[in-house]
């Protein structure tokens, strides 16, 4: 039972690697029950990176983009639902302005192995649609095989300024 | 209350090669002001100049960085004092021009216009330095040792409306603004590592 669930999650210390392999230095970040205990406890330890808690999801696009005129590379990490609220900074200072903000997001409710399109959530169900319609790469993160796309896709962001939303389809274990 | 012009002008004074992130009505004034290739605008997300100074605090520990807020703006995202505090960068000087209203939107008053304090906020978020300027003689005298007072600073500005008749918005938001602003930061960013 427990190895089933550990399997249907994704690994915390892998998503790690896969970020710090991209260069990135800092993570901009406010909690999300689906990468908290997996993720963000274990990179608030982490010596390598440093941790910008921040109130307000908008904020992260901010410092993120500030941070890439420095050659420091950042990531932000957050919920979908702190996406949607952060739209309007999305669509200005990352797709407007062609800034490389990195979005790491936890879609709070995704049924695993389900597509988001197809979810009964609301919340997850449209994600990627918005995302579409806004001309934000993205893509699904569902199981450890497909932790190096991070890397991949942060450094892709970097090298053509643009945005990204990686968006986590389970929980992150430790 | 200050003509915004005269007290963005002491600031100029003192701004030596300071990175500055401007918004709005203060950032058309600031660009003839102080013309300088590290003016950063921070427009196309209002609300957001102070977190993006935040992120060049961070991103160039070593450069001194302005931050030109309006009001309006910093109440659309005052938890970034909290944010800004909390990080507590030594080198972010933070002013807020307080006019009192939206003025490059038909000068509509803020909420609670008569009855906040943004130095208020400031002090109980944390910023280490925190003042009021309401004239241009007491700025000028008491600026200097302001700018030198311990990070984050933090300081209201209570101004005037001034709008200018004609803002060119395209110059703003146009992307050759941040790509001059781009090479200007790395030729300065070189020459500082030439000079270490």
């Amino acid at each position: 039972m427990e190895q089933a669930l550990a399997a249907s999650q994704l690994s915390g210390s892998g998503i790690i690697v896969a970020i710090k392999n991209a260069q990135v230095r800092t993570v901009v970040a406010l909690p999300d029950i689906t990468t908290s205990a997996g993720l963000l406890w274990p990179l608030s330890r982490d010596e390598d990176l440093r941790l910008i808690r921040v109130c307000k999801e908008d904020e992260g696009i901010s410092i993120c983009s500030a941070l890439s005129y420095c050659d420091h590379r950042a990531i932000m990490s957050m919920q979908q639902t702190g996406l949607f609220d952060s739209l309007n900074a999305v669509r200005g200072i990352a797709v407007e302005y062609k800034h490389p903000v990195c979005m790491l997001v936890g879609l709070l409710g995704k049924e695993p192995g389900v597509p988001t399109e197809q979810s009964k959530k609301y919340s997850v169900r449209v994600v990627e649609p918005v995302l579409r319609a806004m001309e934000v790469d993205h893509l699904v993160i569902e199981t450890d095989a497909d932790i190096p796309k991070i890397t991949a896709a942060i450094n892709r962001a970097y090298e053509v300024s643009r945005p990204v939303v990686i968006l986590f389809g389970t929980r992150v274990r430790p | 209350m200050m003509v915004r012009a005269q007290a963005l002008a002491e600031i100029a004074k003192l701004r030596g090669d300071a990175l500055v992130v401007a918004v709005y009505s203060s950032a058309f004034e600031w660009l003839e002001i102080s013309p300088h290739p590290l003016n950063f605008l921070a427009v196309g997300a209002m609300g957001q100049a102070a977190t993006n100074a935040l992120g060049f605090a961070i991103g160039l520990p070593d450069k001194s960085i302005i931050v030109l807020d309006g009001d309006g703006s910093l109440l659309m995202n005052l938890g970034t004092l909290v944010t800004i505090a909390n990080v507590a960068p030594e080198n972010l000087t933070h002013f807020v021009g307080y006019n009192g209203c939206y003025e490059a939107n038909g000068e509509h008053p803020i909420p609670g216009r008569d009855t906040i304090s943004f130095a208020g906020f400031a002090r109980s978020a944390g910023y280490k330095t925190v003042t009021e300027f309401r004239d241009i003689a007491t700025m000028a005298q008491e600026l200097p040792a302001f700018m030198e007072a311990p990070g984050p600073r933090f300081a209201s500005l209570f101004v005037q409306p001034s709008i200018k008749p004609e803002l060119d918005y395209a110059l703003v938001h146009g992307e050759a603004a941040r790509k001059r602003f781009a090479v200007g930061l790395a030729t300065d960013r070189a020459r500082l590592a030439a000079s270490r």
